[in-house]
Order: structure tokens, then sequence, then C-alpha cells
């Protein structure tokens, strides 16, 4: 498919096509209001999309329900058409949902290499397959093969969510939940990372759901855009269109 | 000098079991954040179960293989049964849980065989063995340096080199990401109990035949030394443990040895007190702060 019909499939995402991701009717709070309020939002197969909005809109909130690590009052996730609201974050990963979640979330008191084998061990049985696919990743992320052996806590921001990346990647996911991986990254250092998500979106039919602030350089490798406002998605639509629209960027994503 | 040598030889085997102990709290500290209070009754439990095997057989094998997996069998159901339903916010509903566990354990030992010590025997003589007219250590000395010996080295390899340890080791530190990427947390929790209770109980077995004998509170001075090597070593440490315990196993023993065993606590108290003066954290305290 190209970027031009999945666009064009982001507009009508509603429509039959089989979603790979899907959440219906989901509700979701901490203590008091809800969070989220009745979200439907369906992601096609290998589609990339940036997950917009103001500081406290939801984002985080919405990733880790769907990954399992907050329950929703209501409403089902779905992966691949499969209902998993009730399984365990476990299951979930193993059945290909991988999350970054917020910060360079890494094992710190581990290699560089355990935590790529780390990522890899459920998804790619066999030590064969482990160590094939972490020297694959290694070529992708040359910072990470020269510090193959240094503990997490010994790597600079920028190479612990290159780390953190490549870790959900190792995995082959299904379905690549993503959040603020652009947070206190150099911008050319962001580049690189949003380029080889692009790049694995493209190769391995990835589906990506990505959460930034980082407006512009999400939407620049998304399809589309979807912004959400207090627990309510108020913008759906290919990502060319919310970049070039003022009024959303204003309203919403505040520039 | 011959007398050194003695000395230094039997407080490097005292020592491994102390650290094999103190090893075990590092286990359970690292898998679950808990200092177990009640790991010396745990054990001495386990202990009780070789004791009645030994008697029963006469294989000291067959006890040892029943420390082992007795030892097992109470740390997983401690865990499941216990710990796991006691609030994780703040550590002291935990450390009550442990103590009233030690309470129940005493009694039940106590209910069952009495306040009397039970002797066990060293499966090998304890007499020392000499080098010329030197006398090095004991044939049941060096059989707990070589079992000691062995299962820090097989606990290294499965900790180091294995999948499982792999994820014991990310479950232990990160929760969280390890849960996102497909491991079943708990599940690990409740192995590191098990091996953790395992070792404890063998550290208790090599113990007895070199004290009284087998008693509800055996094991007690024994979890005083090894509580305070992983304070020393800093309780994240396995190293610290290891290093910590054969340090203090080898000063006990020379200031028994050559001031009388009642300056012996006192020497390691002194110790503590000195090492949290210059290091609060423990000597191998790892110094960065750990991810969520
Ligand atoms: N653990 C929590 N307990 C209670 N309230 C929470 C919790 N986490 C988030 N919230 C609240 O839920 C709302 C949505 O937060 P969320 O973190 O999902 O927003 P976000 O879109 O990710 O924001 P940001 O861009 O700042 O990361 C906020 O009002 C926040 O205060
Ligand atoms: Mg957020």
């Amino acid at each position: 498919m190209t970027a031009d019909a999945r666009a064009a499939e982001a507009v009508t995402s509603h429509g039959t096509t089989p979603a790979m991701l899907a959440v219906e009717g989901l509700v979701v709070g901490y203590s008091g209001a809800p969070v989220i309020d009745g979200m439907q939002l369906r992601l096609p197969p290998g589609q990339v999309v940036a997950l917009l909005g103001a500081n406290g809109a939801g984002k985080t909130t919405l990733l880790r329900t769907v990954s399992g690590l907050v329950a929703p009052r209501s409403g089902r996730v779905r992966l691949d058409g499969e209902d998993v609201t009730q399984t365990t974050v476990e299951d979930r990963a193993r059945r290909g949902l991988a999350q970054v979640p917020e910060g360079h979330s890494i094992v710190t008191e581990l290699t560089v290499d355990e935590n790529l084998h780390l990522g890899g061990l459920w998804r790619l049985p066999g030590t064969k397959a482990r160590r094939a696919a972490v020297d694959e990743m290694y070529q992708t992320f040359e910072p990470l093969a020269r510090r193959r052996a240094s503990l997490g806590h010994q790597l600079s921001g920028g190479e612990r969510q290159m780390l953190a990346l490549a870790r959900a990647l190792i995995a082959r996911p299904r379905v690549l939940l993503l959040d603020e991986p652009s947070l206190g990254l150099a911008p050319r250092v962001v580049a690189q990372l949003f380029a080889i998500l692009r790049d694995a979106a493209e190769r391995t039919g990835l589906t990506v759901l990505l959460a930034e602030q980082n407006v512009t350089s999400a939407l620049s490798i998304a399809d589309r855009g979807v912004v959400v406002s207090l627990g309510a998605i108020v913008a759906d639509a290919p990502a060319e269109k919310i970049a070039a629209d003022p009024a959303l960027r204003h309203a919403y994503l505040g520039f | 000098m011959d007398r050194l040598a003695f000395l230094l030889a039997t407080g490097l085997a005292r020592g491994l079991v102390i650290a094999l102990f103190a090893l075990s709290l590092v286990i359970i500290w690292r898998a679950a954040r808990i200092v177990n209070f009640a790991q010396a009754a745990m054990a001495t439990v386990a202990v009780y179960v070789a004791y009645a095997v030994v008697t029963w057989t006469g294989s000291y094998w067959l006890a040892l293989v029943a420390a082992v997996v007795t030892g097992m069998l109470v740390g997983f159901a401690v865990e499941r049964w216990l710990i796991r339903r006691v609030p994780r916010d703040n550590p002291l509903p935990g450390m009550i849980v442990a103590i009233g566990l030690v309470m129940i354990l005493h009694s039940v030992i106590g209910i069952l065989f009495g306040p009397r010590h039970v002797p066990m025997r060293a499966p090998f003589s304890r007499e020392p063995l000499y080098v010329g007219d030197v006398a090095v250590l004991s044939p049941y000395d060096l059989f707990v340096l070589l079992l000691a010996l062995g299962i820090v080295v097989a606990l290294a390899v499965l900790f180091n080199r294995t999948t499982l340890g792999l994820q014991l080791r990310a479950a232990a530190t990160a929760p969280e990401v390890s849960r996102l990427l497909g491991i079943r947390v708990p599940r690990m929790v409740t192995i590191g109990w098990m091996l953790s209770s395992a070792v404890a109980a063998v550290a208790v077995l090599l113990l007895i035949p070199t004290e009284l004998g087998l008693n509800a509170h055996s094991a007690d001075i024994l979890f005083v030394h090894a509580f305070t090597v992983a304070v020393l070593g800093g309780l994240d440490s396995p190293v610290g443990a290891i290093v910590g315990g054969v340090a203090v196993g080898v000063l006990i023993t020379l200031v028994t040895g050559f001031l009388g065993a009642g300056m012996a606590p006192i020497a390691v108290l002194a110790l503590l007190t000195l090492v949290l003066l210059v290091r609060p954290g423990g000597i191998f305290a790892v110094k960065e702060a750990r991810a969520a």
C-alpha cells in the first residue's frame, strides 16, 4: 500500500477494513471524572498514527490502557480483531503489542546486549534467533553496537531512547505504542529515530501509535493525525491536513 | 603462625556459610524489596524436615535434597499465601507479617519437637587434617567450603547465563518494563523467594553440626551475622554478600581464637558501625538510582 492510499484510508478508517488495533467505547479514569470518555479509534494494519494533544489530554492514559497497565472502566481493546481487554500486560506483549513507555524506559542494571535479548525473549524462540536479531539491530542502531557491554545507566538519554526503540522493534511486534520518544533529544537524534520508525513500519507492516508533543516531527512521519482534548478525539485526519490546519494547531496544539 | 593458618581456614568455611545466608537475603531483597526477617525460621523448618529424613533413612545426602526441596516449598508458600496479600506501598506491613511468621514457626517447632537441641552429625569428620604437623582444616570444613562455593557458582551461572536469570534480574529492577516485554513478574518474584529460601536452608543445614544442635533458635545468630553482612555489602550486591560473609566469618573466628568468644559480637558490631559511618549505603552499593 502506498502512503497516499494509507492516508486516504485513514479518513475512512471507520470503514470495513479490519483494524490491527481498535478501542471501542473506551472509558478510563483514575479517581474522579473519566480521563478518557467513550473513545473510538481504529488503526488499520501498517498505519502510522500521531496521537497529539496538550499536556493532560489523556495520551499516556490511552496508551497505558491499550497495553493493559491501566484497566478501563468500560469499553474494549482489540488487537487484530481479538478482544484483549481482560488479558494481562504480559499476554498482550506476547501477542505482539509492544510499548515504549514514557521516559528512557530501559533496564538500567542490565547491559545494552541484555536489554536487547530481553526484547526478543518471548517473540523469538531460541538463543540463535535472538542473537541474529540483536546483531541486526546493531546495524540499524550503530551507536548501540559500540556500547553493547555498557550498563543501561551508563548511556546518554539519546542512547537510552534508541535502546528502548530497538528493544521494542526486535520483538517484531504487530503494534507499537510510543509515548513521547522525542522527549529531551537533540533534533538530529529525533530525526534519526523517526526515520528508523517509518522505515520499520514500511518494511514490516508495523502499526504505530505515536504520542508526541513534537507535533511537526511526528506528523512528518505519520500517515494520520489524531488530536485528543479532555479525553475525546477532536480531530482525525491525514497527517498533512492536520499539519496544514492553523486553527486546529492553535486551538489544541498550542502553536 | 600455625594457629593463624588454622583459624583462617576455619574462618573461611564459617564465613562461606554466613555468605550463603547473606546471599539468600540479597536474592529476596532484589526480587521483592523485602528484608525477610523470617528467613532463619523458614530455613530452620526446612532443616527440621532434613533432620527427619536423616533419622528416618540414615542418608545425609537425602537430607540435603530434602532441605533444598522443603526450602523451595516454604519459600513458595510464604510468598504466595502470605507476602503477596500484604500491602506493598510501604515496607512496614511486610516486616510485621514476617515477624509474626517467625513467632508462628517457632511455636510450631516448639510444639512438635520441644525446646531441646537435637544433635545432627556431620557427614564428615570434624577433626582437623594435618599438613606436616600443622592443623589446617577438618574434612567437614572442606566439604562446607566446596559446597558453598559450588552453590555460589551455580547461582552466578543461573543469574548471568540463563534466560531465567535474565528475567529474574529484569523483573527485580524494572517490573513495569519487564511486564511490557512479556515477563510474568509475579512468577519471577515467587521463583526468587524459592531460590532464596532453599539457599538459606542449605546454609542452616551446614551450620548445625558446628553448633549445639538443631533447635528453633539455632539460626538466629546466623541471621544476625548475615543481616549485618548484607547491610555491609549493600543489600543489592551478591558480590558484597560473599565478600562480606567471608570477612565477617574470618573476623569472628580470629577474634574468638585470639581474644575469646565474648569479644566476637563486639567485633562484628564495631565493623558494622565503622562501615556504615564510611559508606552508609554499604560497601558495594550501586550508586545509580534505579528506574521504575
Ligand atoms: N496515575 C494517575 N492518577 C491520577 N490521575 C492521573 C494519573 N495519570 C494521569 N492522570 C490524570 O489524567 C489526565 C490525563 O493524563 P495523561 O498523562 O494521560 O495526559 P498526557 O496527554 O499524556 O499528558 P502529557 O502530554 O503531559 O504527557 C491528567 O489530568 C492527569 O492529571
Ligand atoms: Mg503523557
